[in-house]
């Protein structure tokens, strides 16, 4: 049921009239799947605009600010923030959450693009896993990549600010990758079973899909 | 496949995720992850990181027409890039690298040849082949040296390196990796400072071979 719910999301059109089971089923899901994923997914498999709306809401705000962070204008991080967006639409495809939160997926989108721009060529990205046709979504692996990111966050939070600072810096891309290594060891120290738990999941599920 | 051994260094692995890792490096890295389970969910773990930073990065007010700008354009036509697919024993981001042709060979000399994929300020990366049981150049390098191996082995001082290994060496490392038995050895080599091939090219024509 769960997995049914998941395959095909509708979350901004009434729920249909579903067996008291059913019900439960989809409160459940409420809670534990986030917003994100479910406005994501409908993008992805329905095309929805409204979800995609929804997802412009959240993301493009905090996108102008994370790319105004690393000392772009508000121009410039608008143009961005475009371009961000408009790949999110037509790459949605490529979004597979059972093994990326959303932000995750649109984290790396936005770095590629700042990267592109600065360097006026290509990253280099690793070849993208094809999942096997028809596969069946896994509700149950979706729900653990999700938990496994609201411990990570919460894990985060608990850092103190100096060290906050310092990771944060790092992953947009403002420290030298020298400086990664010298100054990260303290605060990526302490989530580090966080990070090791999620690997294991992720890399119990990347198993199947590897050539 | 058999076993990888020798992975990306969790700091590099970082640097590379949040973009900051030369671009040579990045080219290797995003080959290995090709290849490695392991590494694709260490790389996907710091993803998991970045999209959580950006989560809780704070908002900045968008202009006013930036939403319907943005939803005007979901139906316009658009290129997307190309994709380079894996080709033989070389992974899609080799290919990207070549732009899809075949490796041009050029003789290095004792029957290692090589083919310069980058090079500018920042660093360099080549394809080597290298026949059996030969030694590669006797070489000493300036910074940092990273090679990734994609068909056949070779072995230096420090071990033995086969397909998908990654050897990561520093101007500490005096090392003669040599091409084992069986097939010809080809490896990506990435280095961030010029090569140093003492044997075989006088210093002075080194600016000519470029490496
Ligand atoms: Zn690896």
């Amino acid at each position: 049921m769960l997995t049914a719910t998941l395959d095909k999301p509708r979350p901004l059109s009434p729920v249909p009239p579903a067996s008291r089971e059913e019900r439960e089923n989809l409160s459940h899901r409420k809670t534990d799947v986030s917003q994100q994923t479910v406005w994501m997914l409908a993008v992805r498999d329905n095309r929805d605009r409204e979800a995609f709306a929804a997802l412009f809401d959240f993301f493009a705000p905090r996108l102008k600010g994370f790319i105004m962070r690393s000392g772009a204008s508000a121009h410039l991080a608008e143009e961005v923030v475009q371009d961000v967006m408009l790949t999110i639409w037509r790459k949605a495809a490529q979004f597979d959450p059972h093994r990326a939160q959303v932000s995750a997926w649109i984290y790396q989108i936005a770095r590629n693009r700042q990267i592109d721009i600065a360097r006026k060529e290509y990253r280099p990205m690793p070849e993208e896993l094809k999942e096997e046709p028809g596969s069946e979504p896994d509700a149950s692996q979706i729900l653990a990549i999700e938990q496994e990111s609201g411990q990570l966050k919460q894990a985060l939070s608990k850092l103190k600010p100096e060290q906050r600072e310092v990771l944060e810096k790092a992953y947009m891309g403002d420290l030298t990758h020298q400086e990664i290594a010298t100054q990260t060891g303290l605060p990526l120290g302490t989530i580090k079973s966080r990070i090791r738990l999620g690997l294991e999941r992720l890399r119990h599920e990347l198993k199947d899909l590897t050539p | 496949m058999t076993a990888i051994n020798h992975h990306i260094p969790d700091p590099m692995m970082a640097a590379y995720a949040a973009g900051t890792l030369p671009h040579a490096f990045a080219v290797v890295v995003a080959s290995h992850v090709s290849l490695c389970t392991q590494c694709r969910a260490a790389l996907e773990a710091h993803q998991n990181v970045g999209g959580i930073v950006l989560e809780d990065t704070r908002t900045v007010a968008l202009s006013s027409s930036l939403k319907d700008d943005i939803l005007s354009q979901l139906d316009a036509p658009f290129t997307p890039a190309p994709v380079y697919e894996r080709s033989g024993v070389l992974p899609g981001p080799v290919m990207e690298a070549m732009k899809g042709r075949a490796p041009r060979w050029k003789k290095l000399g004792m029957g290692v040849r090589q083919d310069i994929l980058t090079a500018d300020e920042t660093g360099s990366v080549r394809l080597l082949h290298i026949p059996p049981g030969q030694a590669v150049p006797d070489h000493s390098h300036n910074g940092l040296e990273m090679t990734l191996v994609l068909q056949g082995s070779f072995s230096d001082e420090t071990g033995h390196f086969g397909v998908g290994d990654v050897e990561i060496a520093d101007e500490t490392l005096e090392h003669t990796p040599t091409a084992d038995e069986g097939e010809a050895c080809i490896c990506l080599a990435a280095t961030d400072a010029s090569l140093r091939f003492r044997s075989l090219v006088p210093r002075l024509l080194q600016p000519l071979f470029r490496i």
